[in-house]
């Protein structure tokens, strides 16, 4: 089942009723996960981080989800440390309120927002997405959030802005992994202006219906499911157009191996491993590998963005 | 007990528990027993930690023969064989995860990474150069080869470090543990360097070499001219 990868299709969107009884079941298992991982003294405030969402089924794959565990349990954000488990072991040290989102650069509204104001009145959407790895794993992760579109035409970029750049906290005390030299910090991600508008790219606030665990880049972050995980930034502080095309964090790491654009590709390997399959987190027992989709699967609503481009040179 | 009886009957078992207690380790994880957990993805926590072991074993069986020269504890050689096996046990462990786990049996996929991914070609090479070592590790080999099995086993330091290499080069970013192994090689290989050269310093002035030659690092003045 899981070696099939639909695209999306509007028959094969689960229905309500199923997708339902899924949702029940699971909010008793992430509210009982919740309740085991967290340390004692620190029990999940639920009623505070239970997010009031719709599902957006359009934009949801239906292959099933990653449980709670995998998905707040298997992160890489260097921030606080480059092991998986690390991120879900260190990260309750950041402090995700009171959070401020910076504006920069070619756009007509500039300056510093409270969180709070930017999510004001968002209508907040499930989309169960995709995630796919440039190490090679991947994972269906049920985001909430918004467009990214509806956050940026609020500040009207102006006909410069040709990209738009994103910014994690740097805050070494709360991120001990900014103590290594491993990445340069803070950590960077950037889009061409039309990527950040396209439907699809989401902000994202929270999954499984409630806020985002910190370690999976709370209070505020990026999904861009057509692109490997790395460009999905987490914890933005700030937001810069901009007429050029951003240094990112892990292109300027290693240009070779990293590209600006970062698009899923099983034509075009990483040159120390394979991009043409991947194995998704969780599935059964050797039933994990599976093949790698171009642009993980929505090539049909983003391929034309990349039209006539070299994809081996732009990778 | 005299010693041959304390390293049958003491010193070998301890050094196999030890040596078996890693594989129990992840078995416990992988049934979640007694709190052993491999995480979110328990394909490649085994196949990393397989490979680590295999590697730290290897490194164990380089560290024999520093530690009873400097150590003054030559019997220490018994110890030896069952620390190298265990480095092959645990690297054919690594291969088998990697390839049925984690390829889940896909040849056509294994065939590609050998050829076209150096860092695997490399821990491959690794591999398959064990194994004409372990095959000749026992009694009646080491017997049988006579002079032709010390030379045969010194493919262990090439081993050590196309294994060692092959760490370093697979790691995405943060290479900092791989760098730990990269010196504890370096200083594994530096002294049997520094050992060869005071051998052929003894060799070259047998009257002027002193009873410890070992510590007292050849100096420019005993130092043979190069010819």
């Amino acid at each position: 089942m899981l070696t099939r990868v639909p695209q999306i299709a509007p028959s094969e969107i689960t229905p309500a009723g199923v997708y339902f009884n899924r949702r029940t079941f699971l909010a008793g298992a992430v509210a009982s996960a919740a309740s085991a991982s967290l340390p004692a003294g620190e029990a999940a405030p639920p009623s505070e981080s239970a997010l009031s969402y719709r599902r957006n089924p359009q934009y949801s794959v239906s292959e099933p989800p990653n449980r709670l565990e995998e998905i707040a349990g298997y992160n890489n954000f260097y921030e606080f440390g480059t092991d998986k488990e690390s991120p879900s072991r260190y990260a309750h040290t950041l402090r995700t309120r009171p959070w401020s989102v910076t504006v920069q650069g070619e756009a007509e509204v500039r300056g510093r927002f409270d969180l709070e104001d930017l999510l004001k009145g968002r209508a907040l959407e499930e989309r169960v997405y995709r995630f796919r790895c440039v190490e090679a794993w991947s994972l269906v992760v049920p985001w909430i959030g918004f467009p990214l579109s509806e956050l940026l035409a609020r500040f009207k970029p102006t006909s410069s802005a040709k990209y738009v750049e994103f910014t994690t906290l740097y805050d070494p005390a709360r991120m001990p992994g900014q103590h290594s030299g491993v990445l340069n910090w803070p950590y960077v991600e950037g889009l061409r202006i039309d990527e950040a508008m396209h439907p699809l790219t989401l902000m994202v606030v929270g999954l499984y219906g409630r806020v985002l665990p910190n370690q999976d880049g709370a209070p505020l972050r990026l999904i861009v499911p057509w692109k490997y995980g790395f460009k999905s930034i987490k914890s933005i502080v700030q937001i810069r157009f901009s007429e050029r095309q951003p240094n990112t964090a892990w292109n300027v790491a290693a240009p070779q191996e990293y590209g600006f654009y970062a698009n899923v590709n099983p034509q075009v390997d990483h040159p120390r491993w394979s991009q043409a399959t991947e194995r998704r987190i969780g599935a059964p027992f050797l039933a994990a590998r599976q093949p790698t989709l171009p642009f993980n699967g929505y090539a049909a609503q983003v391929a034309s963005l990349y039209q006539g481009m070299d994809l081996r040179r732009y990778f | 007990m005299n010693i041959t009886q304390r390293y049958r009957y003491l010193y070998k078992p301890l050094v196999f528990v030890a040596g078996v207690a890693p594989l129990a380790w992840m078995i416990c994880g992988a049934l979640q027993l007694f709190g052993a957990s491999l995480g979110a993805d328990p394909v490649k926590k085994l196949e990393h930690e397989c490979g680590k072991t295999a590697l730290n074993f290897l490194l164990l069986t380089l560290s024999v023969t520093p530690v009873r020269e400097l150590a003054g504890l030559p019997q220490l050689l018994r110890l030896r064989r069952m620390l190298g096996l265990f480095a092959f046990f645990y690297a054919v462990v690594h291969f088998t995860v990697y390839l049925v786990l984690d390829l889940e049996l896909n040849f056509r996929l294994l065939g590609a990474d050998i050829v076209k991914r150096p860092y695997i070609t490399i821990g491959f090479s690794a591999l398959l150069l064990l194994l004409p070592l372990a095959l000749t590790s026992t009694n009646g080999m080491m017997r049988r080869l006579g002079r032709r099995w010390q030379s045969l086993h010194r493919l262990i330091y090439l081993i050590a470090a196309l294994a060692v290499w092959h760490f370093y080069w697979q790691v995405k970013r943060d290479v900092r543990e791989p760098l730990l192994y990269v010196g504890m090689l370096a200083l594994l290989l530096a002294y049997r360097l520094l050992r060869w050269r005071a051998r052929r310093a003894r060799r070259a002035a047998p009257a002027a070499a002193p009873a410890v030659q070992l510590t007292s690092r050849s100096g420019s003045a005993t130092a043979p001219e190069r010819t």
